[in-house]
This record gives C-alpha cells, structure tokens and sequence, in this order.
C-alpha cells in the first residue's frame, strides 16, 4: 500500500509567473524511506508544505495515509508528523511544556495546567523521552532557549511522534546544525525508523543524507528529474570509468585504439569507458604495463550535478 | 472535546508566555500610571467640578476598557510573530478547527488582558480614585465581551495585513487614534457631526461605552457620560464581533494557504 500518492501536483504561488511546482507525480510506499532532493528553489519545500497542509495546491491529487488532502485535511493532520525547516517550538516554554501543548492538541490527553496534574501515563512518557534526549529531569522543565540547536531538532522530533503518525515529514531537518550534532540525529531517525517502522519523508539538498534512503526523487524547477533507488540514478546516470597512466603512453594509447576501448583523448592519465563491462574485465584486456589505475566510483553527488547542471 | 482542551491549552500557553515576558509585564503597568496617575490627576485638579463629573474615574473606566480591547487585538497580532518564529506551523498543522486556534488565542490573550486590569485597579485604589469594588465586579462579565471584541478586531486586522512585520508595523496606527475617537480620556460626547461620525467608526469606541454604560447606570453622570444605552453597545459589540471573528479567521486561515 501507498503512504503516499501524489498525482500531477501543480502549485502557482499568486506573485509569480512560473510554476513552483510543475506537474509532478510520485508514490511513496508504507514504510519507505522517500527523500526529495533538489537545489534551492526546486520546489522541494513547497511540495512537502502541500503534502502537510500547510499549503493549498494550485492542482492535482494527493492522497496522505489513506485520506483526500483537500477533503480530509483533519484526518491527515492526525496521522503525520512533521519537522520544518525552520525550528518550530515555542521558546518560551520549556522542553516538557513544549511536548505537553502537542500532546493535547492532538486529543491523546486533556489539558492540565501543572505537569503534576498530568495523567502517570503521560509522566512516563516524558521520563522516557528524558533518557531519549539525554536530559536530566531538571533540563525537561527548563525554558528550552538554552538548548543548542542539535537537541532542539531532537525534540522536535520527538514532540512529532508523540502521537504515533502514519508518516514523518523532514523539511530538510539538519540544516544549520554541526556534523556531529547530523550524525547524532541522523543515527536517531535511522533506530526510530528501525524500531516503529514508519514512512518518512525527507527534503534535503545535502547528497551524502540521500545516499540512505530507500528511493530518491530528484527535482529541480519544480519538475522531477530523476527517482529511483540511489544505486539506481548512480548508475543510470554517471559514467563508469578508470583513469589510467603508463611509462609508454604512445604504446598505451594505441593498444586502447586496437582493443576498440572507449576512452577520452586528451590528457593523461586517460579515461577509459566501461560500457557496461566490469572495471576487472577492462583491466585485464590492458597490456602495456600500467604506471596509474584508478577505479572510479561514481557517488549520487556526480549524478546530481549532472542532473542539475544540465537542466 | 478535543477543540475545547485545545482551546484551553492555547490560552495557557499564551498566559505564560505573558507571565515570562518581563518587558511585557512592566510595560503593562506604565501606561495606565501614566494614563490615570498623570493625565487624570492633571486634568481633574483643572477641569474639576466643570465637567459634572469625576474625570479620574471617567478615564479610570475608559483605560480599563482600552486595556482589555487594546490588549486583545495586540494579542492576536502576535500570530504573525508565531508566524515568523515558525511556531504557529506546529498550532497549523494540528488536528483541530483553525476557529478552535483563534478563540484559543483570543482566550489566552483575555487572561492576559484581565491580568492588566486587575493591575490598573490596584493602581486606581492607591491613588484613590473613587470607584466601587462592587460595581467593577459587576462589570467583569462585559470585561470578556469587550475582550472577545478586540479580539475579534485583532484577527480581522491580521487577515487584511498578513503574516510578518506588516501587520505590527500598521497595528498602531489603527489603534492610536482610536484612544481618541473612543473617548479613552476625552469626553466625545458632545464633539459635533463630523468628528461624531469617526467616533462610530472606531470599534473601541464600543468597549469603552459599554463599561461606562455598566458602571454609570443609574447614577446622576451617565447623561453626561454613556453615548449609547448599554443594549445597543452590547448589540453592536455582539454583532459586529462576530461578523470580524468569523470572516477575519476565515480569510486569515484561506489567505496563509492559498499563497
């Protein structure tokens, strides 16, 4: 079953002339890892605002957990999960306060003015959620200004699976943070995703976030460029090749010619094609002993780039 | 049920976002020291007996009314500052009516409101004007109308301004001259047509009416006083509040999607 289903998505934003995003269609299995890759401006936060409400689409049909994102915007509501780009807890409240104020909007308990009035079974789940963030009780009931950027996203993170949703959108969730404080979150959403089991749905334009996920969709001026597996864009579309380099390079150079080997004249060391055949299998047609080999490996950021340089 | 316990934690989110506001709090109780201790105290020693009536009690009541109208609407603008911080996203994109988020703001920011009153009567005890506790107490339930009303105002005028600096940048100068044309610490009573006819366009205006038709009722002021029968106060009040709270959270929630 799909998680999600979107259908010829068009969004024209009333300032401007172009569309934001262009007649886009996609299908995001249950329990897939789907992220939207794209420079900025490609449409990539547009279409995840559509997908969560946020936005009204100009045209198209997406349907969210089994439910009409126009038609049953409430049900959707209930049933995802949502990071924004831009860090969305009330810093003048404090980390439990924070969780609390989400916990009764989404109807899982009623309000109490004081924690302490709060049911056992909510006090459980914050002393859990204490372990998770790594916070001493007393820092979960401190105003959350003094939190640093990582352990925010961490408890926004958090806040957003307190009602256990269907799908979890990231708006490319660790901008602005450290590399450390990437990896720590990155590691947390990969054991949640483990451990639950969930949708998530990811914006990014860091490749290396990309390179992990179950199915990637390239977009780039609201169109979708490319979408498949990583593997599977890396091989579609970068070029697999060696760099190679001998003493004797004329030698080299025209056994290349005589073995009808694809490779690019110019410079040495020389690029040789692989069409298809396994670097293993070029090596060994080569006889004139070889100074350099290097087997490239092409990465999703080549692919990329490609994709979005030409377009 | 949802919707009411969301309204309710809306609200106590916003009161505690006022009680942790240092700033905000002091500023709360400068302006009507400086309303009823300075301006009133001045005009009543000149004015005094002219005017037939106590002119530090007619301003004491037109400030409170100003205070729970002007406190209210200012309240609600700040859904453009969540807007800005982001947060509102997360009050968005939750399962409840985006009316069950306006009249929790709305809530949240009449705590807020009745917290500064409950200041400027303590002020208004010490420097003794001369008010009755009890016929102020009478008048708490026209504190929420009023309330309600600014309100209502608050997200009519976010819904023409919008998100962002806008509608913070504008809000006094929809506010201000209200002060005067409500008749906050000037009698408007008799001010001719013209300027009568601003008057009646100022919604404040109301807010404050109605409080002064409370209090005043049956007293030898009230004719010099009140400008409309406290039925026609509350009937516009009620009316056109509901008119700006429906069509204003209506086009502020169509207006932030439909960009």
């Amino acid at each position: 079953m799909n998680a999600i289903i979107v259908k010829d998505l068009v969004k024209k934003y009333h300032k401007s002339e172009q569309n934001a995003v262009d007649g886009i269609s996609f299908d995001v299995k249950e329990g897939e890892f789907f992220a939207l890759l794209g420079p900025n401006g490609a449409g990539k936060t547009t279409t995840i605002s559509i997908l969560t409400t946020i936005l009204s689409k100009t045209s198209g049909e997406i349907t969210v957990a089994g439910f009409d994102l126009e038609r049953q915007s409430s049900d959707v509501r209930r049933r995802v999960g949502i990071i924004f780009q831009n860090p969305s807890l009330d810093e003048n409240l404090t980390a439990e306060e924070n969780i609390r104020l989400h916990c009764i909007l989404y109807g899982l308990f009623p309000f109490k003015v004081t924690y302490n009035g709060m049911p056992g079974e909510y006090k459980e789940r914050v002393k859990e959620l204490t372990e998770v963030l790594g916070l001493s009780e007393k820092e979960m009931f401190q105003a959350i200004k003094t939190f640093s950027g990582g352990m925010k996203r961490k408890l926004e993170i958090i806040r957003s699976l307190m009602h256990k949703p269907h799908v979890l959108f990231l708006d490319e969730p660790t901008i602005g943070l450290d590399p450390l404080s990437r990896k720590n979150l990155w590691d947390y959403l990969t054991e949640i995703r483990k451990k639950d089991k969930m949708t998530v749905f990811l914006t990014t334009h860091y490749l290396d976030e990309a390179e992990n996920v179950d199915r990637v969709c390239i977009i780039n001026k609201g169109k979708i460029v490319s979408i498949g597996a990583p593997q599977e864009i890396k091989n579609s579309l970068t070029e697999h090749y060696i760099l190679v380099d001998a003493d004797e390079r004329l030698k080299l150079r025209m056994e290349l010619e005589e073995k009808r080997l694809q490779f690019k004249d110019g410079d040495f060391p020389v690029k040789v094609i692989l069409e298809g055949r396994s670097a293993q299998e070029v090596i060994k047609m080569i006889d004139t002993p070889l100074s350099l080999l290097t087997i490239h490996q092409p990465s999703l950021e080549e692919a990329y780039l490609q994709i979005v340089g030409e377009k | 049920m949802n919707e009411f316990q969301s309204v309710l934690a809306i609200a106590y989110r916003d009161f505690v976002k006022f009680l942790r506001d240092r700033n905000r709090l002091i500023a709360t109780f400068i302006f009507p020291i400086l309303f009823i201790g300075v301006l009133g105290t001045s005009f009543q020693s000149g004015l005094g007996d002219a005017l037939g009536y106590d002119y530090r009690l007619f301003v004491f009541l037109g400030v409170i009314g100003q205070t729970l109208f002007q406190s209210t609407a200012a309240g609600i603008i700040s859904l453009t500052e969540d807007r800005e911080q982001d947060f509102s996203q997360e009050i968005f994109v939750s399962p409840i009516s985006r009316f069950t988020i306006v009249i929790g703001k709305i809530f949240g920011e009449t705590l807020v409101a009745m917290s500064q009153v409950i200041g400027i009567v303590l002020f208004g005890f010490i420097i003794q004007v001369p008010f009755s506790v009890g016929a102020v107490l009478a008048m708490l339930p026209f504190f929420l109308i009023v309330c309600f009303f600014g309100g209502a105002f608050g997200i009519l005028v976010v819904s023409f301004l919008g998100a962002g600096r806008g509608a913070r940048e504008v809000f006094p100068f929809l506010i201000f001259p209200q002060f005067f044309l409500a008749g906050v610490f000037n009698p408007i009573k008799d001010i001719g047509l013209p300027l009568n006819i601003l008057t009646y366009m100022a919604p404040m205006r109301y807010g404050v009416d109605v409080l002064r038709s409370v209090y005043y009722s049956g007293s030898s002021a009230y004719d010099k006083v009140v400008l409309l029968p406290l039925w026609m106060n509350l009937l516009i009040i009620v009316g056109l509040g509901s008119v700006m709270f429906v069509y204003g959270t209506y086009r502020f929630t169509t207006k932030e999607q439909n960009r």
